[in-house]
């Protein structure tokens, strides 16, 4: 075996590298040493981040084809990464608490382990690879949801998540057995390409097609996959929360864009691109109106995360152009959501509260709060001139620069959408701004991790639209 | 006695589907464990025997089996530690009770 071939996966190896790193710190550091993990482990990890953007990418088919880190996927993770510094940052005052403290260098390292699975479910071209790269990013989620010993929230979210989540990497396997039975005795992407055509016309395409769909799905809270979400994100620890809400979303919206694209693109037409109309109109249908009734901040996230998820999945429609808009779209949404949960979990922290009712007058007593949760939200709902906005009108001119009618109509149902979603983002900044009341939160000073963060997240939301360097990137990353 | 491939099809089906009646309808988290590693069992069984028929010149399948079997264990490992977990709050591992975040 040519072990030089090892060269190309650096993007995992200096991953693998920050893991081992943490790991032999927690583990063998003195006890003196311990309250210098966090700080440690985030400026490791933000030295990774820019390596990985620096670094070049080698466009080589490696371990006989199964893994490849081109251009594209090489941004993707990239963006990924930026993602994860986000919430490293801004749980950096939560992991020093005194329930968490002790169990913090776990922290760091189960959610290295998950990236890393997502690494090589992006950059997998074999379905065993990236099985074992999804199931490596959603194993170690479930213990992480389950992060908070004493609450029972955290176990029941747990149970719930890792119930649903082998349920569906059952139903996963299952629709690639069937895939198998086509693909002429191989599981790379490019050989079932070419070969799953001779299974056209029969039921069992269609059926092993759905199973495949269903069980990315379920990572990705597509509707109908989506009860757990709700639930999941509402009882696990908020720096899991918002870690599940973007970083898992994104690797898999990527990972299921590369599989639908590159393994069953010739059957487009006839297999799976009515069933993403009804699964795309069905989430973003779904999520805005279940988000209309909630009061709890992390359900409210939850159901507009479910219906963000649908905007996403609209780039798959739009081949190589739609994957940059939907890279470009990820990277705002991950600065927009976080910028969310940063403001969530500071005042969760702080205050324990959680209603959205508490958040009446948030603009008397913390005014620079309510101002990132402001620009948080307008970003989320696509209001000019934030990023949301730009990233939302991207990815509606990809898809509809294809021509084809039926797309035309499935970006008029997003965009009257997108005016539902307005009602109940706005809802948030109502009750910061408009609704009379005494503030539930008093006044307090956040911590400076958790500062940075802001500041990251609101540079990102004001900037990434204005500035058209991003989009140049990741249209510059996947067609060249 | 030449045993076509339906004779074991049939009986991964009839698994796969025993698999997904049993999660949705026991109520003993231990029981829905079960139930989905009938499923996964399942799937592994067609990789084999969708390998043994159709492609025996290759081992693609027997390889994805192989791994899928780890997965699978490494699934119940964590499945099994949370559900521990929840005995241990509530003292009662039936999934009606865990049903405190509803809307």
């Amino acid at each position: 075996m040519d072990y030089s071939q090892f060269g190309a996966m650096l993007p995992e190896l200096i991953i693998l590298g920050v893991f081992l790193l943490v790991f032999l710190y927690d583990t063998f550091g003195c006890d003196c040493s311990k309250k210098f993990l966090t700080p440690f482990t985030t400026v490791l990890f933000g030295l990774a981040t820019v390596a990985i953007w620096l670094i070049p990418s080698y466009d080589e088919y490696i371990f006989g084809g199964m893994y490849v880190n081109d251009t594209a996927c090489q941004a993707m993770k990239a963006i990924l990464n930026v993602g994860v510094f986000i919430v490293f940052l801004q749980s950096a005052k939560w992991t020093e608490s005194d329930e968490v403290a002790i169990r913090k260098g776990e922290f760091y390292e189960l959610i290295l382990v998950t990236l890393f699975g997502m690494y090589l479910m992006i950059s997998a071209r074999h379905f065993l690879l990236f099985v074992i790269g999804l199931e490596s990013a959603s194993l170690p989620l479930a213990a992480l949801v389950a992060f908070n010993k004493k609450h029972y929230e955290s176990h029941e979210a747990a149970a719930k998540y890792i119930l649903t989540a082998v349920f569906s990497s059952a139903i996963l396997m299952m629709g690639l057995s069937f895939v198998y039975a086509f693909s002429g005795g191989s599981l790379y992407f490019s050989d079932i390409c070419s070969n799953i055509v001779n299974g056209r016309g029969t039921g069992l395409l269609v059926v092993a097609l759905a199973f495949v769909l269903a069980g990315i799905g379920f990572k990705l809270s597509l509707v109908p996959f989506h009860l757990w979400t709700a639930d999941v994100y509402q009882g696990a620890p908020t720096a899991i929360t918002s870690y599940l809400s973007v970083i898992s979303k994104g690797a898999a919206a990527f990972a299921f864009f590369v599989i639908f694209a590159q393994a069953f693109g010739t059957l487009y037409s006839e297999v799976w691109e009515w069933m993403m109309y009804a699964v795309i109109i069905a989430t973003i249908t779904v999520g805005n109106l279940f988000a209309i009734r909630q009061r709890n901040m992390k359900r409210f996230m939850a159901f507009s995360s479910i219906s963000q998820a649908g905007y996403i999945m609209l780039g798959v429609m739009a081949g190589g152009i739609g994957l940059a808009s939907m890279m470009y779209y990820i990277f705002v949404y991950i600065v927009s959501n976080l910028g969310a949960f940063a403001v969530i979990s500071s005042i969760e922290n702080n205050s324990g509260k959680l209603s959205m009712d508490d958040y009446t007058g948030l603009h008397k007593t913390n005014p620079w709060l309510s101002f990132a949760m402001t620009l948080a939200m307008f970003s989320l709902a696509g209001i000019p001139p934030f990023a949301g906005f730009f990233s939302k009108i991207l990815i509606f001119t990809a898809v509809t620069s294809t021509g084809s009618t039926a797309l035309y109509m499935l970006v008029l149902v997003a965009l009257i959408n997108t005016i539902i979603s307005l009602y109940y983002y706005l809802l948030v900044v109502k009750a910061i701004w408009i609704t009379p009341g005494e503030s539930a939160i008093a006044n307090y000073r956040s911590a400076c991790s958790e500062r940075i963060a802001l500041w990251l997240c609101v540079a990102g939301i004001i900037f990434f639209g204005i500035v058209p360097f991003i989009y140049e990137y990741c249209v510059k990353a996947v067609i060249g | 006695m030449d045993l076509s491939i339906l004779w074991y099809l049939v009986p991964s089906v009839i698994m796969f589907v025993a698999g997904v009646y049993g999660f949705v309808t026991r109520k003993n988290m231990i029981a829905l464990l079960i139930s989905l590693e009938l499923m996964l069992n399942s799937a592994d069984l067609n990789f084999v025997v969708f390998n043994r028929y159709l492609f025996p010149g290759s081992m693609e399948g027997m390889f994805f089996t192989l791994f899928a079997i780890a997965i699978a264990a490494a699934e119940t490992a964590i499945a099994i530690a949370i559900i521990i977990n929840i005995y241990r709050s509530v003292q009662n591992t039936d999934i009606n009770v865990v049903n405190k975040m509803k809307f």
